[in-house]
């Protein structure tokens, strides 16, 4: 046992070094004065120019609130859908379109980008032949793709969350004479609402970070962050996205940090409820 | 009488996504298909009508000439059989090294395994084209990696490391492996560990032990990641172009200069339907593993 044990643990150690050395470098070269990002310049470092120039860089700005009021939307429309979906597969049983709906929500997590954004393109160029409708692509058909891909990984987190839990709660209610609605409402949603939480970030995460896609379906005049980003370092390094990475960065990490402490609480929370039910029962 | 009876709610539940799916999803393909049997022309859109009028007398026009011009320019089929190298050797690298990772998340303690997997997933929240453009900084003539090793001695002469296929392995893996890691875990940490005492009883060595237990019950967890890496990877846009050599292209960007600069639709169109052909036999596989592992959840 020993030896393997110790194998995995040296890869491991490696692993996470590998994960984070390119994250730690952007971090500290955001700091560094010279042009030249990879080169130190020790006498004027550390230097906070590049945030400045970051915040009063106006192109980067406007594709930032484009992305995020994108990302808003389309997060919030695939949650709705890939909950329903989710419900649907991981509930109803068998029925008609059953493999279909389980097909179309795990392919796109998988499918190439490029074809993904081909098709989306092709078939708005389409629609906007047949019916006049979407007029050119601009901000509308992005959202439009992004909700597509998203919806798909919610579908996926519903599903696995639900799965876990059995049906009994639900045909209790039914027994008991409880509307659809109303067991969807006050059973099924808390139980698939972390679910939910953690399927909205995911999606909001995908949209907002979401280049390869966005390229196909996006027109002139609304560049998202990701095709501003794409266009600086596609010649090169350029020293204020060192500053932007570094600005996400300690975003997401504060982020996950707080939900892991809140999941931490509430679990707590609940035993120490499940204690007090246990000890008013005695 | 409630609002919704139970069938037509239900209809409803599975309809309203089925419905999206259909459109914005299934639709889009028959789409690309029909295009890719088309000729370009100058127009707007710039292909051949599937339907041509002469005099009154509609005629079906399918054209196969996108196809015939894949197969006999050699630019496309290397950089077809490139792709495939770059994703299977990737993802053979991945495996490697996400497979003792995820063995030994699952085996440490209860009070670690949730912080080593937050660990895992937290450069995944993180901007996937930013950590793939941190790599240039690292990888250039006159960046980190050369520089430290110049510092050292080891070298005397800055290494060719960016557009490299090394660079393209390296950014593949980089940004996969949380994809390879994941499914691993999940499969390794439900394992028996009774088994392996067991085995460890009856004086089997833990190599031997591995081979025998471990390894072959984590086949689906080894199948689930490396499909989640080898087929995305194989259509991979942004990687090889910000890492990649420029003399060799992948497939994934065929497509895209064929569409943007060339803007060749019909072989564009057909560049994506030989992909999917290639690559609707893995797709099936993953999803019927997806499907399996939904299913024995409980």
């Amino acid at each position: 046992m020993r030896p393997r044990g110790y194998f995995a643990r040296t890869a491991l150690v490696l692993g996470l070094v590998f994960l984070y050395v390119p994250i730690l470098s952007m971090i500290v070269f955001s700091f560094n004065n010279s042009r030249l990002v990879t080169v130190w310049d020790a006498a004027h470092s550390p230097t906070m120019k590049w945030y400045r120039a970051l915040l009063s860089n106006e192109q980067i700005l406007n594709a930032a609130f484009l992305s995020i009021r994108i990302a808003l939307v389309a997060a919030s429309v695939a949650v709705v859908l890939g909950t329903l979906a989710g419900m649907a597969l991981a509930r109803f049983g068998p029925f008609r379109g059953r493999l279909l709906l389980a097909g179309m929500t795990t392919a796109p997590i998988v499918m190439p980008e490029v074809i993904t954004g081909l098709s989306l393109l092709l078939l708005f160029v389409a629609l906007g032949q047949l019916i006049g409708w979407p007029r050119g692509t601009g901000a509308v058909t992005i959202t439009l793709a992004h909700i597509t891909f998203c919806m798909a990984y919610v579908t996926v987190v519903v599903q696995s969350r639900l799965a876990g839990f059995d049906e009994s709660l639900e045909e209790a209610a039914m027994d008991l004479g409880a509307r659809p609605l109303t067991v969807f409402r006050r059973i099924t949603l808390p139980l698939i609402l972390p679910a939910i939480a953690s399927g909205w970030l995911l999606a909001f995460t995908l949209s907002w970070d979401d280049l390869v896609i966005t390229q196909f379906v996006a027109g002139p005049g609304s560049s998202t962050l990701p095709m501003v980003i794409f266009s600086k370092v596609r010649f090169g390094v350029t020293p204020d996205i060192n500053a932007l990475a570094t600005i996400m960065v300690l975003i997401v990490a504060t982020g996950i940090a707080l939900s892991t402490l809140w999941m931490r609480y509430r679990e707590q929370r609940r035993e120490r409820d499940l204690q007090l039910a246990a000890a008013a029962n005695l | 009488m409630p609002l919704l009876t139970q069938a037509s709610g239900r209809r409803l539940v599975a309809g309203i996504p089925l419905l999206w799916l259909l459109l914005l999803f299934l639709i889009p393909f028959l789409i690309v298909f029909r295009i890719s049997f088309s000729e370009v022309r100058l127009a707007i859109p710039p292909y051949t009508p599937l339907i041509s009028w002469h005099h009154g007398v509609p005629a079906l026009e399918v054209h196969t000439s996108a196809y015939a011009f894949l197969f006999t320019d050699p630019l496309y089929i290397s950089s077809y059989l490139y792709s495939l190298k770059v994703a299977a050797v990737s993802t053979l690298c991945c495996l490697a090294l996400g497979y003792p990772m995820a063995y030994a998340i699952a085996r440490s303690g209860a009070a670690t395994r949730p912080l080593l997997l937050m660990l895992i997933v937290l450069p995944f929240w993180t901007s996937f084209l930013l950590r793939v453009y941190s790599w240039i900084g690292l990888l250039k003539n006159n960046g980190v990696i050369n520089n430290v090793l110049l510092y050292l001695g080891v070298i005397h002469q800055p290494l060719a490391l960016l557009q490299t296929d090394l660079a393209v392995y390296i950014g593949i893996v980089y940004s996969y492996l949380p994809f390879m890691i994941l499914p691993l875990y999940t499969n390794l940490e439900k394992h028996d560990a009774t088994l392996l005492e067991a085995a460890a009883d009856l004086g089997a060595r833990p190599l031997r032990a591995f081979l025998a237990i471990t390894l072959p019950q984590s086949l689906p967890g080894i199948l689930a990641g490396s499909l989640l890496v080898f087929i995305p990877a194989v259509g991979e846009y942004v990687i090889p172009t910000l890492l990649g050599r420029t003399d060799q292209i992948m497939i994934g960007r065929v497509l895209s200069d064929e569409f943007f600069e060339n803007r060749d639709w019909p072989v564009a169109s057909a560049v994506a339907i030989l992909v999917l052909l290639l690559l609707v036999i893995p797709i099936i596989l993953f999803q019927r593993l997806e499907r399996r592992e939904l299913e024995t959840q409980r």
